[in-house]
C-alpha cells in the first residue's frame, strides 16, 4: 500500500513546491483575453505559470508544451482540431492539462495522432479531459510518474485498422491511471513496456478490440476496473508480477471473445475478480505460479479454458457458478492445484457436516475434452447421452487427468469480503 | 372425429393417470423452484426433465392407451364410422390430454412464482411449446407402433426402443461420426443432423436461449447464425410440425390399410 501512496505523495508535494516557491502567474486565453489562442498563451507564459483557458472554441492544433505549466480549461472549453492531427503534446516535465474538451483528433496511418502525447517528461497530471472523435486519446511515450486522472474518452471506432486506443503507455513507468471512462475506442488501455504502473477504478466498455490489452509490463497492479462488452475482452500477455484485485470483467461475447486472456502471465496473483457472462472467463495459455483466489466465475459458456504449458499455478475458494463448462484442459498432465473452490455443478456430499464435500470434484468434463478436440459436437451439449458419458468418465477417468481434482469442494458458497 | 376426440380426452381426463402425470410435474415445478427460487434457473433444470422424461411418457402412454382401447376400437369398427376419424381422434384425444396436463402442470408453479414478472417467460413459453410439440410427435409415433404390431410386448418394446434410440443412441451416433470425421467440416452435418431428431432439435432451440455463452464459440457462431434468427427458429418450429404432420399421416394410412 505504501508503496502505491509514495508517488502520489512526492506528486502533491512536487506540486505544491512548484507553486509555492516560484511566483507564478495566471495567463488567461479568451477571444478578448492577452492571449487570444491557446498557442500565444502557453508562449506567453513563463515556467509555472498557468494558462487559464475560458470556454469558447479554439480550433488549434500541434499546441507544444516545452516548459512545466498548468493548462486548465474553465467550464470545459472546446479545442477542435478539425481532423487535422494532433492536438497537445507535452515535452516537458511538471505539466498539468485539466479540464478541456477535445474533438477531431487527424487520423492517419503513418503516425499515431493523439488528443494529448507526453513525451519524455515526468511528474505529469492529466485531469478531468473529455475526448471525442479521436485516434488516439492519451499517449504516454517514454514517460513517467505520471497521473492520468479522471478522463472521459469517447470514441466512434468501427474497424481495428483505421482506430486508434484510449489510454496508451508505451515505455512509460510509475504512472496512475484514475477514473477514467473509455468507450469505443480500438483498445481502451494499452500498455506496452509500462512497468510499475497502477490502473485502479477505470471503466472499459464497448471498444472494438480490447477493453485492456497490456504485454511486456511488469509490476503492474489492476484495482476496481470494469471491463464490459468489448471485441475480444482483455488480453494480457507476456509479464509478470501483476496484481489483479476485485475487477470485473463481463459480457464480453463473441467467436474469439475472452473476459480475459492469458498468455504467458507469470508470478501473479488473480483475486477477488468477477468474471461473468463471457464466452471464456479465463483462458490461460503458458502461465506459470499464477494465484487464483476469491473470484467468481458466474454463467459463462467456459470459466476457465487451459490450452497447456500452465504449471503451478492455484486456484483457491472461487466460486463457480452456472457456467456451461467449468474447466477445459487439453492435456493429461496436470500439475496445477484446485482447492476449496466452490462447484455449482457439485453433486457430491457432506456426511461429516464440515461445509466440505467428502468426496473430490472433477472440474474437467469428458464433454468438454470432446469439444476440445471436435468443436462442432458442442451441438449435444446438455444431452442424456454426455450425461451418461460424463458420468462414467467421473466414475473412472480415462482421458481427463486423473489428478486434476479439487480434493476438499466447499459444499456452499463462499462468500467473499469485498469492500 | 371430433366425438371421438372429446370421448377419448374426457375418457383419460377421467383416468388417474393423468391426474398422477399432473400431479408429478405440479411437484416437479414447485419443488424445483422452491429449491433453486430463481425462476431462470429452474428453467435450465427443467429443460433436462422436459427433453427425456415428456418422449419417454408420450411414447409409453400412447401404445399403452392404444392397447387397452383395442376392444373399444373393435367396437367403434363395426360402427358406420371413417376408420382415420376413429384413430385420429384416439390420438388427439391422448396427445391433448397429455399436453394439457404438462403445460397447465408446470404452468402454475411458474405462474405462482412470478413468471409474469420475469424476463424468463419467453424462454419458458418455448419450453412449454416444445414439450408440447414433443407430446404430439411421440405419442403419434407410438400410435404408428402399436398398428403395426398387434403383440403387446413387441408394440411396448419396439416402444421404449424407440425413445432410447432418440434420446440416447442417435447423439452416441452424432457423436461418434463427428469424430471420425473430424478432419471435415461438418458444421452443416451437425445441422443437418439435428434436424432428423425431434429431440435434438427440441434441446437446441432451448439450448439457443439459456446456454448462449457456451455456443458462442467459433462453431457456434454458425448455429447461433441459424437457430438465433427468427428464420431460424421459425424453420426448426416447422420441421418439428413436419414431425408430427408425418407420422400423422402414417397412422391414416396405416388404419386404412389395416386388416381388423
Amino acid at each position: 500500500m505504501l508503496k502505491q501512496i509514495i508517488p502520489h505523495i512526492c506528486l502533491v508535494v512536487l506540486l505544491a513546491l512548484s507553486s509555492s516557491n516560484v511566483r507564478a502567474e495566471t495567463i488567461r486565453v479568451c477571444k478578448s483575453c492577452e492571449a487570444r489562442t491557446i498557442k500565444e498563451g502557453v508562449r506567453k507564459a513563463a515556467a509555472y505559470d498557468t494558462v487559464l483557458v475560458e470556454k469558447g472554441t479554439y480550433k488549434e492544433v500541434d499546441i507544444l508544451i516545452d516548459k512545466p505549466l498548468v493548462l486548465k480549461g474553465e467550464n470545459y472549453p472546446l479545442i477542435d482540431g478539425e481532423l487535422k492531427g494532433e492536438i497537445i503534446t507535452i515535452v516537458s516535465d511538471d505539466v498539468t492539462v485539466d479540464g478541456l474538451f477535445i474533438i477531431n483528433v487527424g487520423t492517419s496511418y503513418t503516425k499515431d495522432y493523439a488528443a494529448v502525447r507526453v513525451i519524455k517528461s515526468k511528474n505529469f497530471l492529466i485531469q478531468n479531459l473529455v475526448l471525442e472523435k479521436l485516434f488516439f486519446g492519451i499517449y504516454l511515450e517514454k514517460s513517467s510518474h505520471g497521473r492520468v486522472y479522471h478522463n472521459n474518452i469517447i470514441g466512434d471506432a468501427v474497424e481495428e485498422y483505421n482506430s486508434g486506443n484510449g489510454i496508451q503507455l508505451w515505455y512509460s513507468h510509475h504512472v496512475d491511471i484514475e477514473n477514467n471512462i473509455v468507450s469505443r475506442v480500438r483498445d481502451g488501455i494499452y500498455l506496452e513496456f509500462a512497468d510499475n504502473c497502477n490502473i485502479l477504478n477505470n471503466t472499459s466498455s464497448h471498444n472494438v478490440r480490447y477493453g485492456l490489452h497490456f504485454m511486456f509490463s511488469n509490476n503492474d497492479r489492476y484495482e476496481n476496473n470494469t471491463f464490459e462488452n468489448n471485441g475480444a475482452g482483455v488480453a494480457v500477455m507476456f509479464s509478470k508480477g501483476i496484481e489483479m484485485y476485485d475487477n470485473v470483467f463481463r459480457d464480453n461475447w463473441g467467436t474469439a471473445a475472452y473476459g480475459m486472456l492469458l498468455k504467458e502471465i507469470n508470478d501473479s496473483d488473480i483475486v477477488g475478480n468477477v468474471f461473468q457472462e463471457n464466452t471464456v472467463g479465463i483462458n490461460i495459455e503458458g502461465s506459470n505460479r499464477v494465484t487464483y483466489r476469491n473470484n467468481d466465475f458466474i454463467s459463462n459458456g467456459w470459466a476457465i479454458k487451459s490450452r497447456g504449458a500452465c504449471y503451478a499455478n492455484i486456484f483457491q475458494e472461487n466460486n463457480f457458478l452456472y457456467n456451461s463448462f467449468d474447466l477445459s484442459y487439453n492435456s493429461k498432465l496436470n500439475d496445477n492445484k484446485f482447492e476449496d473452490n466452490y462447484w455449482s455443478n457439485y453433486t457430491g456430499y457432506d456426511l461429516d457436516r464440515d461445509g466440505i464435500g467428502d468426496i473430490p470434484y472433477r472440474p474437467v468434463k469428458l464433454f468438454s475434452y470432446v469439444v476440445n478436440n471436435t468443436p462442432e459436437s458442442i451441438i449435444l451439449l446438455r444431452s442424456l447421452f454426455i450425461d451418461i458419458i460424463d458420468f462414467s468418465e467421473k466414475v473412472s477417468p480415462v482421458f481427463t487427468p486423473d489428478n486434476l481434482v479439487d480434493v476438499r469442494p466447499k459444499m456452499k458458497q463462499i462468500v467473499h469480503d469485498r469492500n | 372425429m371430433l366425438k371421438i376426440l372429446k370421448y377419448s380426452f374426457y375418457d383419460l381426463m377421467r383416468s388417474r393417470w393423468s391426474y398422477v402425470y399432473f400431479g408429478f410435474y405440479l411437484i416437479l415445478g414447485f419443488v424445483l423452484l422452491f429449491l433453486n427460487n430463481n425462476v431462470s434457473k429452474a428453467v435450465i433444470t427443467l429443460m433436462n426433465v422436459i427433453i427425456i422424461l415428456v418422449p419417454l411418457i408420450g411414447t409409453i402412454f400412447g401404445v399403452m392407451y392404444y392397447y387397452n382401447s383395442k376392444e373399444f376400437t373393435g367396437l367403434l369398427l363395426a360402427q358406420p364410422l371413417k376408420r382415420s376419424t376413429i384413430f385420429l381422434g384416439q390420438y388427439f384425444g391422448v396427445a391433448l390430454s397429455l399436453s394439457m396436463s404438462l403445460v397447465i402442470g408446470l404452468g402454475i408453479p411458474f405462474v405462482a412464482y412470478g413468471i409474469f414478472m420475469s424476463d424468463a417467460i419467453w424462454d419458458f413459453g418455448l419450453l412449454l411449446l416444445t414439450g408440447a410439440f414433443l407430446t404430439f410427435i411421440f405419442t403419434a409415433l407410438s400410435f404408428n407402433i402399436g398398428l403395426r404390431n398387434e403383440n403387446r410386448i413387441k408394440g411396448f418394446g419396439y416402444a421404449i426402443l424407440l425413445w432410447l434410440f432418440m434420446a440416447v443412441i442417435y447423439d452416441g451416433i452424432l457423436l461418434m461420426s463427428l469424430m471420425i470425421f473430424a478432419d471435415y467440416p461438418l458444421d452443416t452435418f451437425s445441422l443437418t443432423a439435428s434436424m432428423f431428431n425431434p429431440i435434438d432439435l427440441s434441446r437446441i432451440l432451448i439450448l439457443l436461449k439459456l446456454d448462449i455463452s457456451a455456443l458462442m464459440g467459433y462453431t457456434g457462431a454458425l448455429f447461433q447464425k441459424f437457430f438465433g434468427t427468427s428464420l431460424g427458429i421459425f424453420l426448426s418450429i416447422s420441421v418439428l410440425a413436419l414431425w408430427v404432420l408425418i407420422p400423422v399421416w402414417l397412422i391414416r394410412r396405416v388404419a386404412r390399410k389395416k386388416d381388423f
